[in-house]
């Protein structure tokens, strides 16, 4: 069957199981753009910048387990996508991104809406391809997609040029992707994993330190809860790993790091034995590394091998598919003839227990006073019984969103961790909403954060996506603001929010619902008005007390024990 | 510690810049590279000489392997191996210093590969440490350019690094 190359791009993406495609046209994807048009086999999603449909496609990945595709035109379409393709790397978030190109005999004349597409996004995606003939075009979408999804995830970016999806060959999709020069380990080293369990076995002080690899593995979440219940271990979740241990669980000590939990960061410290399954001893999570776990074997589960020891030194490296890597250490521990060491995770328990007892994220909310932020999160939780499908921006409300919300499994926290992008939350809750309709989909935002991407509204109003914009409205860059108090002796260097819009305007202007929210009595009501509103988007402006901080918190550059508490 | 790794590829587009651009963005210092095709034309061989603790070029070849389209990396510098580099450089020949660059060129068994009336052309193959000697001799004699390859290198021995190995 002789087809066109961007008839082949359709049918590819067809045999992929592609069901939804977030993008926006230009001159050098109009062939693509034509062929979608006359073979409509997937559903296309028009965002209004570039950058969110990067961001779309990651929070559909992420709240489906599918891998995000989005299309974008060469030049600025090409570059706008930047941010996003860096976000996914960092997350490791499965994504394959399209970018048009000029015809293959205008590449590198400078031509109209040229951009060294593949150079730039180089250190921007987990692999990239120029596409030189239409001959090549299947088998590289086919090896994109396998990258993209295999092995620690990561976002490709395939440059189609004009001609190419323009050109006519056989098509043949190769059914299987052999690659000699990729080949990611999944299992385990048997060898090691013995030596884990019997590290696990002589613990007196474990804790397991889990992180977003527990999200993005299959089928992982549920044998970590088993193992750490079968154990009696406590877990404690990075950013990206909420949702891979269930809040309400008892062995869990919350989110640990610059904004962790005071039993959290003092168990890891006093640890004997650190167990980091999918996680990678970010800046963010270790503090000082001199001061981190200092007593601590340290066991390190990762598909990356380049991840480990590359911050702290693994004394017990396991390199694998953390669900495969937990499932052969469950097997393992069947094989023991006994169990871990009880008495002293009774003594470990009760010095956990005195650290929780700090009650660390405790506020108080006065009921005639303005409305804390945190309280905004815990009604949030309250009214959607924790089961809804939580985004952020980047900022203040993103820690007290992980801190206060609570997530019982993943899929359900999609927040921008490693690359910390401002305006990441509103286009993730749309690629979260279009691939879980019936869902409730919250966008946590920031007066700040929210502007970065407004215009998406635009988009959540055409696909009638009843998405939630919950605005945390402190009138200031909080984050920012929060380190030039406590760093910069309170010089509030441009971090406040001047001229602000009228946010309950401006979703009325963009076809949905606007709420402001100024008294904490009106927070629940407001909150369960727009969760009755399935028919187009709600944004809710509250107006929250100005100066409030994130705590505890572990200032950059300080041990995990050093924390600021209030 | 200096370290010489050798690299397996698939020969195509961009992974010469895919390599450099690692070290680059993550602040790696390069001192050599050198880039060629093997027997198999699909694969290239490449000789990356660069510096570090333990530690740092550990993760420099993790990071290497991380790269798709490479297929093996070693670092050879802690095994029995050979390092091989060549030099070309251009010495002024007068009716003083003719005699003498010949003589030189005898001494360290280099090549003249380019004579004219004014200059000769010496190739000259070895360790980094002989073309430096090499060089030394020929300075107060006048250089007027040289350029050098940085070293390729192999492991000793029967056996190969080879996509198959």
């Amino acid at each position: 069957m002789k087809l066109t190359g961007a008839e082949i791009f359709v049918e590819c993406l067809k045999r992929e199981g592609v069901d939804t495609i977030f993008g926006y046209p230009g001159g050098a994807v109009l062939p693509i753009y034509d062929a979608i048009f006359q073979k409509p086999l997937f559903k296309h999603v028009l965002v209004r910048h570039e950058q969110a449909a990067l961001h779309a496609a990651n929070g559909y990945a992420r709240s489906t387990g599918k891998c995000g595709v989005a299309l974008v035109t060469s030049g600025p379409g090409a570059t706008n996508a930047v941010t996003g393709l860096v976000d996914s790397y960092m997350d490791s978030i499965p994504t394959v991104c399209f970018s048009g190109q000029v015809a293959t005999n205008m590449i590198g004349n400078d031509a109209f809406q040229e951009a060294d597409t593949v150079g730039l996004t180089r250190s921007a995606t987990k692999h990239n391809f120029l596409v030189k003939s239409v001959e090549e075009l299947a088998p590289t979408i086919r090896k994109a997609f396998h990258i993209a999804t295999t092995g620690r995830p990561g976002p490709v970016l395939v440059d189609i040029p004009k001609d190419v999806s323009t050109a006519v060959c056989e098509f043949v999709y190769p059914e299987t992707v052999e690659m000699r020069s990729y080949k990611p380990v999944t299992k385990g080293h048997h060898g090691q994993i013995k030596k884990v369990v019997t590290a696990m076995l002589n613990a007196k002080r474990p804790v397991l330190y889990t992180g977003g690899g527990v999200i993005g593995s299959h089928g992982a979440a549920d044998k970590l809860a088993k193992l750490a219940r079968q154990l009696n271990f406590p877990v404690t979740n990075t950013l990206m790993g909420l949702g891979g241990f269930p809040y309400d669980d008892k062995r869990f000590l919350g989110m640990l790091g610059m904004h962790g939990t005071y039993e959290a960061n003092m168990a890891v410290t006093h640890s004997d034995l650190l167990i980091s399954v999918g996680a990678r001893f970010d800046d963010r999570v270790t503090g000082r590394l001199d001061a981190f776990a200092p007593d601590a074997k340290i066991v390190h589960i990762d598909i990356d091998p380049s991840s480990i020891s590359k911050n702290v030194f693994a004394h017990l490296p396991v390199v694998g598919d953390v669900g495969v890597v937990l499932g052969q250490i469950m097997k393992e521990l069947e094989r023991r003839e006994s169990g871990p060491d009880e008495a002293a995770l009774a003594v470990w328990w009760h010095q956990i227990e005195e650290w929780r007892a700090k009650d660390c994220l405790h506020f108080e909310q006065d009921m005639d006073g303005p409305i804390q932020p945190q309280f905004v999160i815990r009604k949030l939780h309250e009214l959607t019984k924790g089961d809804a499908i939580i985004t952020t921006e980047v900022g203040q409300h993103q820690m007290w969103a992980a801190q206060h919300y609570g997530f019982k499994k993943p899929g359900r926290w999609i927040t921008s961790g490693g690359l910390g992008t401002m305006g990441f939350g509103l286009p993730a809750s749309i690629g979260a909403q279009i691939g879980n309709p019936d869902a409730i989909v919250i966008d946590v935002a920031g007066d700040a954060s929210i502007q970065m991407t407004i215009q998406e509204l635009a988009t959540a109003k055409q696909f009638m996506l009843p998405v939630i914009v919950a605005i945390l409205n402190n009138s200031y860059m909080g984050m920012v603001r929060q380190w030039q108090e406590m760093f910069y002796e309170s010089r509030y260097s441009h971090s406040y929010s001047d001229s602000l819009p009228d946010f309950v305007k401006l979703a009325e202007a963009y076809g949905g619902t606007g709420y402001r929210v100024t008294k904490p009595a009106e927070v629940e009501k407001v909150i369960a008005k727009a969760l009755k509103n399935r028919d187009d988007f709600t944004v809710i402006d509250f107006v929250v007390a100005k100066e409030e901080n994130v705590y505890p918190m572990v200032p950059a550059g300080a041990a995990l024990n050093e924390m600021v508490l209030a | 510690m200096r370290h010489v790794i050798t690299i397996l590829v698939e020969n195509e587009f961009g992974v010469l810049t895919r390599v450099a651009g690692l070290f680059s963005a993550r602040g790696y210092n390069i001192e050599s590279l050198n880039v060629a095709a093997t027997l198999d034309p699909t694969v290239s061989r490449m000789t990356l000489v660069t510096r570090g603790d333990e530690t740092v070029i550990e993760q420099i070849k993790k990071q290497v392997n991380k790269l798709i389209p490479v297929i093996k990396a070693e670092d050879i510098s802690q095994t029995a191996h050979m390092e091989r580099e060549m030099l070309l450089v251009k010495v002024r020949a007068t009716d003083d210093t003719r005699a003498e660059v010949l003589r030189m060129a005898d001494v360290f068994r280099a090549k003249v590969v380019d004579v004219s009336e004014a200059s000769y052309t010496v190739e000259l193959t070895g360790k980094a440490n002989k073309l430096e000697a090499f060089l030394r001799m020929l300075d107060p004699l006048g250089v007027i350019e040289m350029t050098r390859t940085g070293p390729v290198g192999m492991r000793r021995g029967a056996s190969g690094f080879t996509v198959d190995s």
